[in-house]
This record gives C-alpha cells, structure tokens and sequence, in this order.
C-alpha cells in the first residue's frame, strides 16, 4: 500500500444554528483583551461552591476524550491531600483534531479565564498551560501579559512547550513532563487527582472543557442547558474531516452526523461510515448517519465522541484500508512502553496490512479478533484500547469488507484509491 | 495485600505468571497484566510476594495502606 501524506488545513469555522455566542461564533481573527472583557469575561466570583453547584448542575463532562464529569473532578482535587495544582492541558495529540489548537490561538482568554475559574473553584494557586503547538504558546503567553497589566488575575500561570506526540496529552504524560521528565504516560495509580505535579492532588483539563466553565458562569446552569441534550448539556467542537465541508464545528450534542452534514450542505448518498473521536474509538458503518452525537448514544452503539474529531469516509475510501492506516499510526506513534502495546498494535497492523493487500487467511481474521478483545485494557495509556477500538470496528461493522479482503476483491482498493498516512489529519493554517 | 504493577516498566520476564499465575495474565508475547485490580486474596499472597521479589525490574510493588485507597473508582 503506497501512503502519501495529506494534511487538511482547516479554514471553515462556524456554530450551529441556535448555539449562540459559547465557543467559535463572532470570533474573527484573535480574541484580544478588550474584546473578552466586553463580553462579560474575568467576571468576579462571588463563592467557589457556588460555581462548583452551578458547573455540577450544567452537567459539563470533559472534552478531552474520557468524558468524566468535570464538577467531579473539581471536587476531588479541591478535597486531596496537599495544596492543588491546576493544568490546562492543549497538547492535541490526536491528528484529526484541531480544536484545542483553534481555541488556544484563537480564544486565549476564554481557555486563561477557564482555568482561573478551575483554580478558584479548586483553592489553587498554582495554575498551568501545557501546549505543544509554538503559535498556541505565543498566543497564551500575549493574553497572559493583557491580563497581567491590566491587573485581572495575580497568579503566577506556567506555560510549558513540549514536543507533539500522540501520548503527550495523556493526563500522567502531562504530569511526568510537568515533574520534569519525558511527556510519557505512567501507569496508574495514582491518577493525578490523587498525586501529580509535585505529588499534589492536579487537575488536568482539556482546555475545551475550561473554555465552557466561563460560559457556565456567565449562562448559568440552566442557560447552558439551553442547546444539547438532557444528558449530555451544551456544545462541542467537532473537527470534520474526510469531506469538502471538513472543518471545525460547534454542535450542540445530540445533533445526528446526517443532520449536521445536511446542515453544511453535504451529499450524504456516498457515505460508507465514519471513522470516531479522532483515532480513538474506530470505525461506524454507515448507520452512524443517524446516530446522535452524544456519550451514550454513541456508547450504546459501540463507539464514541471522543475528543470530537469525526471523519467521513466515503464510497472512494475502504473502511479496511482506513483502520490499516490507523493502526500503522498506533503501531509506529505508541510510546513503546508497555510490551503489550508495542507488540499488538504491531502485530494488530501487520494483519490489517495484510488484508489490505488480499495477503491474509482466515486464520490472520481470528487472530485480530482475539486481539481486539484480549488486549484492551493492557496498557498503562489509552493507546492500545484506541488500537483495539479500531480492529473491534471494524471486524463488527464492516464484516464483509473483511471477508471480501480474505477471498474476495475491493473495489476500491483495486480501483488504487490509497489512504494518506497518517489518514484524515487535520491542522490549523501557518500560524 | 494490594499491589501494583507498572506496564511500562515490565521487560517480560514472566517469573510473576509462574509464581502467581491467577495474579498476573500473561500475554502471548510474555508481558503482563494484572488480572484483577490488585486486590490479592489471602490465599494468593505467598506467590505474590515470591513474584514481588524475583521481578528483575521491579515493576511490582506492594501498596502501603495510604496508596491502597488511591485509585479507587468509588472516589
């Protein structure tokens, strides 16, 4: 299979009918000072547990992949052992998503004003930015000099550039770099709500999480609760790749793939599926048209939102050939920790690869289904359940496609139609 | 007894899956997993502790009373 590398630099920034100003809509250019402050931003806060009911209330749960419910998560390290640490975590690491990046460049203050939001509602005074993008650190370190001379916010925030990987964005990477070591992810316990940077109790926010603390704030619980669905409140960004609208879109969760294609003037009669959260939860046949975009809709179908990253996958891009490419990805981008990992997600690849190639038998088949299940969970990171997410989706929504590449022919692949590696990558213009 | 055991660390020396086989899970290329989540029953706690010692890279380690509450999902 020959690769070739495609990188979709994404111009198209929009809200969806109805979401209001929350995350991306009026924003031209770079958000600055006056410009944040004029939309009722750096609000004061008048009692941290006030804030913590009105976030638990809003029902906001993390954007970052895991979804775990951020007043929680607040509580937990407000309550550890030691003085908390605070991280505003923008290091993207997964290549088909482009929205943290976009808010850090774009919406600064929205992300400082959420994590000082996090610190308040923690008892912190120890707050952190962790970015690998150079244009997002730059962008971070101007608003913090706005708001330092205009006197908004005292605390002394560390902005820390570290190399883009994969992991680098998991939670233990973030705080092992933080500590002063590799941006690798450890194993767990201790999470870092319980010891992380210094050994203090750290929360470590995805910064589109942060960035809807201040709408909270500034909405209310019920008024955040105006778009989304009752379980899953609010918006998220999706980053949508794989078609001619790809770009990155506030929606309110529960809107459905179908809908949102239709909404941006997209033909849906080609789509043969769509590929999950980024690299992280595999593969849906093309009944994820009309599964809503929300967790446990999406969890009851076997997949996932994930960091909100989705790509399309059309009638000109095999399913087979696509999942290949992921976990050529996991198997060279993993962090070549854990035996497990390294070893599967090779092994997981040299199958797929060979299927691609009309070079593997039944046998290969069952192979990569004991993988799929066996291996999951046997990683210290999250990186060899995303590699078992995608061979289990695989082999489940597209069970023919499978066969057809152990003792059939593919149209598509025989037509030459390659996939680009790494597949569906997304990235910000020169910035 | 609770333990712990850090996968990065693991070099697959597989001497924990001959002491305490029902403990660690052993994958077909020699690396483990805990089968539970640490918590070892009384009867097992021999094996363990012979698996805790013989590790040549110490990826496992008992957890003082303090760390065993750590990465409990109930917080």
């Amino acid at each position: 299979m020959s690769l070739t590398a495609d990188v979709h630099v994404t111009t198209a920034v929009a809200a969806h009918p109805g979401v209001g100003a929350r995350l991306v809509a009026g924003v031209v250019g770079r958000e600055d000072l006056h410009q944040y402050l004029s939309a009722g931003g750096y609000a004061a806060v008048e009692d941290a547990e006030h804030l913590l009911r009105e976030v638990d209330r809003a029902g906001l749960r993390g954007r970052g992949g895991a979804a775990f419910p951020t007043a929680r998560k607040l509580r937990t390290v407000r309550t550890g052992r030691g003085v908390p640490v605070v991280v505003a975590n923008g290091e993207e690491g997964e290549p088909a998503s482009v929205k943290d990046r976009w808010l850090l460049r774009h919406r600064p203050h929205l992300v400082l004003d959420g994590l000082r939001l996090a610190a308040l509602a923690t008892g912190s005074g120890d707050p952190h930015v962790y970015v690998s993008d150079p244009a997002s650190e730059s962008s971070v370190r101007q608003a913090l000099r706005e708001v330092a001379a205009a006197g908004l916010w005292d605390a002394a925030v560390t902005v820390t550039l570290v190399e883009p990987t994969y992991v680098a964005g998991e939670e233990t990477a973030v705080v092992r770099a933080l500590n002063g070591g590799p941006a690798l992810p450890m194993d767990k316990p201790p999470r870092p709500y319980e010891s992380g940077v210094a050994g203090r109790p750290t929360l470590v926010s995805n910064v589109e999480t942060l960035a809807n603390l201040p709408l909270v704030q500034r909405l209310g619980a019920a008024g955040y609760r105006e778009v989304g669905t009752a379980a899953a409140p609010g918006t998220f960004l999706l980053t949508l790749t794989g078609c001619a609208a790809s770009g990155l879109y506030e929606i309110p969760f529960g809107q459905t793939p179908r809908g949102v294609l239709g909404w941006l003037g997209e033909e849906t009669g080609t789509v043969s599926g769509l590929l999950m959260g980024g690299y992280f939860s595999g593969v849906l046949g093309r009944r994820a048209l009309d599964i809503p975009l929300d967790y446990d809709s999406l969890k009851a179908a076997g997949s996932g939102l994930g960091c909100g990253a989705v790509a399309v996958l059309s009638d000109r891009s095999c399913p087979v050939a696509v999942s290949a490419a992921v976990m050529a990805y996991f198997a060279r981008e993993n962090a070549a920790q854990c035996g497990s990992c390294f070893n599967g997600t090779a092994a997981m690849s040299a199958v797929l690869e060979a299927l691609v190639e009309h070079k593997a038998g039944a046998d290969d088949v069952r192979r990569l289904t004991h993988w799929s299940t066996f291996l999951r969970g046997r990683g210290a990171c999250g990186t060899l359940d995303g590699a078992t997410n995608v061979a289990a989706s695989l082999l489940r929504e597209f069970p023919d496609l499978v066969a057809t590449h152990v003792d059939g022919t593919c149209g598509i692949c025989d037509a030459g139609v390659r996939v680009t590696d790494p597949p569906y990558a997304a990235a910000l213009p020169a910035g | 007894m609770k333990i712990k055991l850090d996968r990065t660390v693991c070099d697959g020396f597989g001497l924990c899956a001959v002491h305490a086989p029902e403990t660690f899970s052993l994958d077909e290329w020699g690396y483990v997993s805990l089968a539970g989540a640490g918590d070892v029953a009384p009867e097992h706690e021999q094996g363990v502790r012979r698996a805790l010692l013989d590790c040549p890279v110490h990826a496992i380690t008992e957890l003082k009373p303090v760390e065993a509450q750590q990465g409990d999902p109930a917080r």
